[in-house]
């Protein structure tokens, strides 16, 4: 097969919020800069984002960023590396400011500044008393985001690649990045995206759980092409969840069903968050309702013939009160579980959400792994932001609404470092080796070879489920053991993926083939990780590393107080330190307590 | 020029998980016996801005364009 070569400044994968804002610092400063994305600009995941972006501008309540870096510390069980986090609350405002410039339509209060909303978690006074941080566009905050960057960017005369996927990332003997190989989905051609730097801003990979709010379109891509390139992946054993998706769908049942007086309940029809939490009950925390969930589940008191879920029951409500309170959920239910929730309960799950591990950054967006001692040692043109990258501010728990924040400010971290590293001389275009495209061809030339094999629907969804039972919300030490064999079978039947349509264009199946390679990487990433770890902390809680006074919420600093690096070539693990120091000298660190709300 | 039925396959794609599972089942269950003409119209609406197209499918809005009626119609059953 030919293979075309064109040349940039800098390759940008990925066209959401955190690719966005870095090809627009890219562009702005005159940079020659390709954006290749799968789906159109404005269908990336962001648009989902619906919450808030956090900035401590103190428009509503007194606020501080070191109140906002405390909140985002202890929301991270102490994980996040204090530099980068620093740097991210500090550069809050001046990020949002910036997009309100672009014409973010923000909601505003009577005096005509950015009006501010409180948001789970977040304090003022290190915790005393919640504080109005959340800037938000009603509930469509992503989705004007994601407009606003790409209007900007079609004025700075970014060059867009839409449906292009990014095969693989070319390295170079030295370690040196030197772009991707990318499929355009209309010609079926493989071409080399030759450039300076190369920035990946692939969003997260939620798809590799059987239950998940995320789009179809998050398959990881980032990762995988960074893990078959020999870059470590970062601290994937940190997956948040929501208690309540619809079973077999993953569409979120917002908390505000519960707080109508929605009942959990398990296959005998027991209400057993009484036992779990006899004061709140069924508004226990997150984490607590979605364990207790999981625990009824393996006692065998699930629902359904597989036992697979329990039910969140709102039957007792009356008709108009479910009419005129939560329409919304009752055509949810109807069109995903089909039930109508006046009458029967509907099926629910813990289901996953967002992705804290990643491929391992600095706060300056360029990604960094293991060389010579120094375990943050920069890889030569390769940069990533946003929820493919772990720089890492969300530690072991994402704060609410620092997700929008991330991909701003690392976004234009990312594009700053390219354009200092581009004028100061530090970024040439390096020669490409012989095999630079090797990798892909072969492993298009291999699903065009294959005669029968496995069908990608049928392996992706072993994987999801394995993830599912295995990795999800709540672990066991057996079911991790477990589920590392199991995952690693899954991987092994992924190397013979079989797909009917041969044609060249426009080929769907082949591109799920694809993206299969990348969420086994991710995958195997997040159940060697989990097993690896012997203590909870953050999301990542198991059964037997229990809270005591010794180790409160199982946490374990002594001996896992560190950052997990896994790779992909012979799955093995490194560890490398958190950063407990902010990154400048007079600022106060945020000392280790237990995380307690 | 026939229309490219593996490309709008791939606009099925959206920012949504609601979505990707409504087109979902429409493909499974309409979309290969879909004519050109259909296949037309459906191209059309997926052009959509995604929050527009949910609350056309979801039931919220009325579908305002003619040539999108009949695949807003299937979509809401699907």
């Amino acid at each position: 097969m030919n293979v075309a070569k064109r040349t940039f400044d800098a390759v940008i994968v990925g066209a959401g919020g955190a690719g966005l804002r870095a090809a627009l610092q890219l562009s702005e400063a005159g940079l020659k800069t390709a954006v290749l994305s799968k789906v159109f600009p404005t269908r990336s995941h962001t648009v989902a984002a619906q919450g808030g972006v956090a900035a401590s501008l103190g428009n509503s309540t007194e606020d501080h960023w070191h109140w906002h870096m405390y909140d985002t510390v202890k929301g991270s069980d102490w994980l996040g590396d204090q530099d980068a986090i620093e740097f991210m609350v500090r550069k809050a405002n001046e990020v949002v400011i910036e997009l309100e410039h672009y014409g973010m339509p923000f909601d505003r209060t009577d005096s005509g500044k950015i009006y501010q909303r409180p948001f789970g978690g977040h304090s003022m006074n290190y915790g005393k008393s919640p504080v109005m941080r959340s800037c938000a566009a009603a509930d469509r905050t992503g989705h004007a985001m994601l407009h606003a960057l790409y209007q900007r960017n079609v004025r700075a005369h970014t060059q867009f690649f839409v449906e292009w996927m990014a095969l693989d990332l070319i390295r170079d003997a030295d370690g040196n990045v030197l772009g991707v190989t990318a499929l355009e989905l209309e010609t079926g051609e493989v071409s080399i995206f030759h450039a300076r730097a190369t920035i990946f801003a692939t969003g997260g990979s939620g798809r590799i759980f059987y239950s998940s709010t995320n789009a179809f379109t998050n398959t990881g891509d980032g990762l995988g092409m960074a893990a078959r390139a020999g870059i470590p992946l970062e601290d994937m054993e940190f997956w948040q969840f929501h208690p309540t998706g619809v079973a077999g769908a993953g569409v979120l049942i917002t908390e505000g069903v519960r707080g109508e007086g929605g009942i959990l309940r398990n296959a005998s029809g027991e209400r057993f968050m009484e036992r779990y939490a006899p004061n709140l009950k069924d508004l226990a925390s997150r984490d607590v309702v979605s364990r207790s969930m999981v625990t009824e589940i393996n006692e065998g008191h699930g629902c359904g013939p597989d036992k697979d879920h329990v039910m969140l029951d709102i039957t007792h409500l009356s008709p108009e009160v479910i009419m005129k309170r939560l329409p919304g959920i009752r055509d949810i239910s109807i069109r995903f579980a089909g039930v109508d929730p006046i009458k029967a309960p509907i099926p629910v799950v813990p289901t996953c959400h967002y992705q804290m591990g990643g491929i391992p950054t600095n706060y300056k967006g360029q990604v960094v792994t293991p060389k010579d001692g120094n375990p943050n040692a920069p890889a030569p043109g390769f940069y990533a932001a946003g929820e493919c990258a772990c720089a890492s501010v969300h530690g072991a728990n994402r704060l609410g609404t620092n997700s929008l924040l991330d991909l701003l400010v690392f976004g234009k971290s990312a594009g700053e470092s390219v354009v200092a590293d581009f004028k100061s001389g530090n970024l040439s275009l390096k020669p490409l080796p012989a095999d630079a495209a090797e990798r892909s061809l072969a492993r298009l030339a291999r699903l065009e070879s294959q005669k029968d094999g496995n069908a990608v629907a049928d392996v992706r969804l072993s994987m999801q489920r394995t993830m599912q039972k295995h990795a999800g919300v709540f672990r066991f030490k057996d079911l991790l053991k477990e589920g590392v064999t199991q995952i690693l079978e899954v991987a092994e039947s992924a190397r013979s993926t079989y797909v009917r349509d041969k044609s060249r264009v426009w080929n769907t199946a082949r591109q799920e083939a694809l993206e299969l390679d990348n969420m086994i990487e991710v995958a195997k990433a997040t159940m060697v990780s989990a097993q690896a770890r012997k203590e909870s902390r953050g999301a990542h809680v198991r059964d037997d590393a229990p809270d005591t006074p010794e180790h409160p919420n199982g946490r374990d600093d002594q001996n896992w107080l560190k950052h997990t690096l896994w790779f992909s070539a012979d799955n093995h693990l490194e560890y490398k330190p958190v950063h407990l120091k902010p990154m400048s000298a007079d600022v106060e660190p945020i000392a280790l307590a237990k995380r307690t709300y | 020029m026939a229309i490219e039925r593996g490309k709008v396959r791939w606009q099925c794609r959206r920012s949504l998980l609601e979505l990707d599972l409504v087109l979902a089942r429409f493909l499974e269950k309409h979309f290969d016996r879909l004519n050109d003409e259909q296949v037309a119209d459906f191209e059309d609406l997926l052009r959509c801005d995604d929050y527009d197209l949910w609350a056309m499918v979801n039931g919220g809005r009325d579908c305002e364009v003619d040539r999108w009626q009949e695949m807003v119609t299937r979509l809401r059953q699907c």
